[in-house]
């Protein structure tokens, strides 16, 4: 056993779209989520909530073998994660008898619904009040499978068209008492216009983002992508921590869109840390859901995860997560509101520089050739950033594999801020001046 | 003439041959291909690498690291034997903490220890799989090059000649070649008989002839080579070495540690080796270090190693020291040799010491003495090349520095055609890596030579 120790002061409880949670760490839609047995262990871990594995119309999807692949790095750890899989392939019937268990057992963990069934009212008018009858604390709209379903005109066939994600919204609440989540596809232009469809519809909150459409790596013996299922393969869906800066970007569109400001968002998307919460929360994610890291660690990293998130918010004085949600959202803005007059110059620590020459090469090849490779008296290179050549464009810290060696330091000026807006040499300037 | 140590006891005494083999295996064991892969991410893959510019025969490290990380075992073994053919041994021999491994940027505190350079080099030459010779040999020049020695200086030397398409001869006073890789190197640092599977690979350039058994001096003379072949390369190792100068140099139970070691590594059975239960080993070089390393793994109860001078002027490296602590050899510094201590039948029984000290940049005899009783002494205070080797007409008339022979920037002896590199010129350390480099670049400037001769004619 362990010894008592002090635990951080803070409150990670949520209230997120009139779903309470103590904590905000959800599991997404998926295998760890996709029946009783795994949900209880989840509950045991602490985990806050779940999204239960998305519920279809009997008789229930069938799955391939394989199904999942991964994009790697150098040390076989996984950057990024691909499936092929559907919807449950449990009946619904058992599903529902589990959730109703299960959100007994737990009554004060979340248990969100996530659902899937044909594009038609009297298919959301059978489903919807069964799933109601569990006792669930809300639904969450599967508008996002990228694979397989679509063929049969569900879940990104939908999340695609604004008309549908409002329509089937709109079903929802209508048929639905409980908050009604839309979980928007990254498979489109622009996610604004569909969380604006998904508001239109009446939806409680978006949570996003739902997997990217993506081949991982390609089998060069046999010439046929992975995951491969007999000889042949096909796209899935994309998810892990690389797409945490894809579903970053949405989840902040979002967050500053004039429309779909102040509407509750559930950040998906690569999240396997505390720090990766705390940053979607800064963007104005109020709940969070993670599926890769658990699926790839187990359920224990929420332990971290809480631990982790706690003492960095007693550390800044944040006694709850709404403290800070969205904090960084005003300082997200379009391209041309960027101060002009701001400047920055890479200054490299002499000390902690262990002299590999990354920065230089980097900067000479491919750069403003603003890193100096010198020789000093005794024989030792020293690399000097050369500052009126420099730019500040971060190569140089980017390549050094030294933390802090590198730092961009911002030049005193005594320029107020101007944007391109302003600036006289946008020969497309804006007569009125706008501000951010 | 009787053998030195033919009175000693066999090291197979008492003991089973198998285990006795097992004391001379890999010192360092390869790496997995797993540990490979994980070691090779490690390198930072520097520009201008620090480890290249340790390295003396220029071997892209860097790049040939990437390649191992990117599965690529082929492109490292050719980026690494481009640049040196025994690459293999040399990963196995070199002193790579005072080389690559010295210069590596995670020798920084903050990066914890230096990428393991020469182990993966050795993993790079060591699983490469060519359908066919990676190198290719150009058009036949028609022209024949003579090289003495075939050891690492003459072999890479020969290499590269082949390369260009040249024909070359290696007059070998042994009957096998790779001189100090096969008759003068610890036995656990190459095993397995690599030394001459790695020139088996060498050879298979074509247009290299070795003819053993011939000695430059004594059944051939340099005359001959400059009037019968269109350049001549002295790869000569170093034949003899240094004598202690005391009365009883030659009884029995002293000899050079470098007959020894060549002895060891050409036995079919290590148990049939004389073995010192009590020996003495002077000197504190690498070979110095092997020596005494070997007796103490053939069985030796007590092993001395013996300097003038103290540990920081040991030319072993301070890894080769602690490879002979590890083994139980005790090292005493500040005491030269004084007399040799003979029993009555005339064998040696023990060696006496003049302690030393500091006095200036010289050494002072303190006045005391120090005796070490042992069963045998090897001498490991340096090495020459044989002066009979070089006592011809024309070899006489190279010029000297240091002992031995001088070369200019391109490795030209004063001698028209003559060329000369590794152990036997003045600059160097006395380095295989460095041998290589050597008869490389002696290749290279012989190939200039010749062809531009031609363009003249």
């Amino acid at each position: 056993m362990k010894a008592f120790a002090q635990k951080p002061d803070v409150d990670l409880s949520i209230e997120f779209a009139g779903i309470r949670s103590p904590n905000p760490f959800w599991l997404a839609s998926a295998p760890p989520t996709d029946k009783a047995y795994n949900v209880e262990r989840a509950f045991e871990a602490g985990w806050g909530g779940v999204v239960w594995k998305t519920l279809g119309e009997d008789p229930a999807a069938v799955n391939v073998s394989s199904r999942y692949s991964a994009h790697f790095g150098k040390n076989r750890e996984v950057l990024g994660f691909n499936n092929i899989e559907l919807i449950t392939d449990r009946s619904l019937a058992t599903n529902l008898r589990e959730i109703t268990e299960v959100k007994k057992r737990w009554p004060d963990r979340a248990l969100i619904v996530s659902l899937m069934v044909p594009c038609v009212e009297e298919s959301w008018q059978a489903i919807l009040p069964r799933v109601e009858a569990t006792g669930a604390d809300g639904i969450e709209l599967n508008l996002g499978c990228p694979h397989g379903m679509p063929e049969r005109g569900m879940g990104a066939a939908v999340g695609q068209n604004p008309d549908l994600i409002e329509q089937v919204t709109r079903w929802c609440k209508q048929y639905y008492s409980k908050p009604v989540i839309v979980k928007l596809t990254p498979n489109i232009t622009d996610i604004r216009v569909a969380a604006q469809a998904a508001l239109r519809g009446g939806a409680d909150a978006v949570s996003l983002i739902n997997t990217i459409n993506s081949i991982t790596s390609i089998d060069l013996d046999n010439m046929v992508a992975k995951p491969t299922v007999g000889s042949q393969s096909t796209h899935g869906g994309y998810c892990g921590a690389a797409v945490k800066p894809i579903a970053m970007n949405m989840v902040a569109e979002i967050a500053r869109d004039p429309e779909t400001q102040g509407l509750p968002i559930c950040g998906i998307g690569g999240i396997s840390n505390w720090r990766d919460a705390a940053e979607f929360a800064a963007l104005g994610a109020g709940a969070m859901q993670v599926c890769t890291a658990a699926m790839l660690h187990g359920f224990r990293i929420v332990e971290e995860m809480q631990d982790g998130l706690a003492r960095w918010m007693a550390e800044k004085g944040y006694r709850s997560l709404a403290e800070f949600s969205g904090k960084a959202v005003v300082n997200t803005t379009d391209w041309k509101y960027l101060d002009m007059n701001f400047q920055t110059i890479a200054h490299i620590d002499q000390d902690k520089c262990i002299q590999c020459g990354r920065c230089y090469i980097a900067c000479e090849d491919t750069s403003h050739q603003s890193i100096a490779k010198l020789i000093d008296a005794s024989g030792a290179r020293r690399y000097e950033v050369i500052e009126e050549e420099c730019v500040g464009c971060n190569l140089c810290q980017i390549t050094c594999p030294v933390e802090d060696c590198i730092s961009m330091v911002p030049q005193p000026s005594d320029k107020p801020y101007m944007s391109w807006n302003e600036d006289p040499r946008n020969p497309f300037r804006e007569s009125v001046t706008a501000t951010n | 003439m009787t053998h030195p140590l033919d009175h000693l006891p066999r090291a197979g005494h008492g003991s089973d041959s198998d285990s006795l083999e097992a004391n001379f295996s890999d010192l360092h064991p390869p790496l997995t291909q797993r540990q490979a892969f994980i070691e090779s991410q490690r390198c930072l893959y520097c520009y201008d690498a620090p480890c290249v510019e340790a390295c003396p025969s220029d071997i892209d490290i860097p790049r040939f690291i990437r390649e191992i990380a990117e599965d690529n075992i082929n492109g490292a073994a050719q980026t690494i034997l481009e640049e040196n053919i025994l690459g293999g041994s040399c990963a196995r021999v070199c002193p790579t903490e005072i080389l690559c491994e010295q210069s590596c940027v995670r020798n920084h505190d903050t990066e914890c220890q230096p990428v393991l350079i020469g182990l993966l080099q050795r993993h790079a030459v060591d699983h490469m799989h060519f359908d066919a010779h990676p190198f290719l040999r150009a058009a036949d020049t028609g022209k024949h090059i003579a090289i003495v020695g075939a050891g690492p200086a003459g072999l890479s030397c020969a290499h590269r000649l082949a390369t260009f398409g040249h024909q070359v001869t290696i007059f070998e006073a042994e009957a096998k070649p790779g001189g100090l890789n096969e008759y003068g190197i610890a036995k656990y640092k190459l095993v397995d008989d690599y030394a001459q599977k790695e020139i088996d690979f060498l050879l298979e350039i074509g247009g290299i002839e070795i003819r053993h058994g011939k000695r430059l001096g004594d059944n051939f003379d340099l005359e001959s080579l400059r009037r019968d072949y269109d350049s001549v390369f002295l790869g000569l190792g170093l034949g003899t070495s240094r004598q202690l100068g005391l009365t009883g140099e030659h009884a029995e139970g002293l000899m050079p540690a470098t007959d020894y070691i060549k002895e060891l590594r050409q036995s079919e059975d290590i148990g049939d080796l004389a073995l010192a239960q009590r020996c003495v080993v002077i000197g504190a070089g690498n070979t110095a270090i092997d020596m005494a390393v070997q007796m103490a793994r053939l069985g030796a109860g007590a092993v001395t190693l013996v300097y003038r001078r103290g540990v920081e002027a040991m030319a072993a490296t301070g890894h080769e020291q602690e490879i002979a602590k590890a083994n139980g050899v005790r090292i005493i510094t500040w005491a030269q040799p004084e007399q040799v201590l003979l029993d009555a039948t005339g064998r040696v029984a023990g060696m006496r010491f003049a302690r030393t000290e500091p006095h200036g940049d010289t050494l002072a005899a303190t006045g005391e003495t120090l005796d070490i009783p042992t069963d045998a002494v090897f001498t490991a205070i340096g090495q020459a090349f044989d002066d009979a080797s070089l006592s011809d007409v024309r070899a006489s008339q190279l010029g000297r520095e240091a002992g031995k022979i001088e070369v200019d920037g391109n490795f030209r002896t004063r001698l028209a055609g003559v060329y000369a590199g590794g152990d036997c010129i003045a600059a160097g350390q006395d380095l295989t890596v460095q041998a290589v480099q050597h008869g490389k670049l002696a290749a290279q400037a012989i190939h200039n030579e010749i062809m531009a001769q031609q363009e003249v004619a």
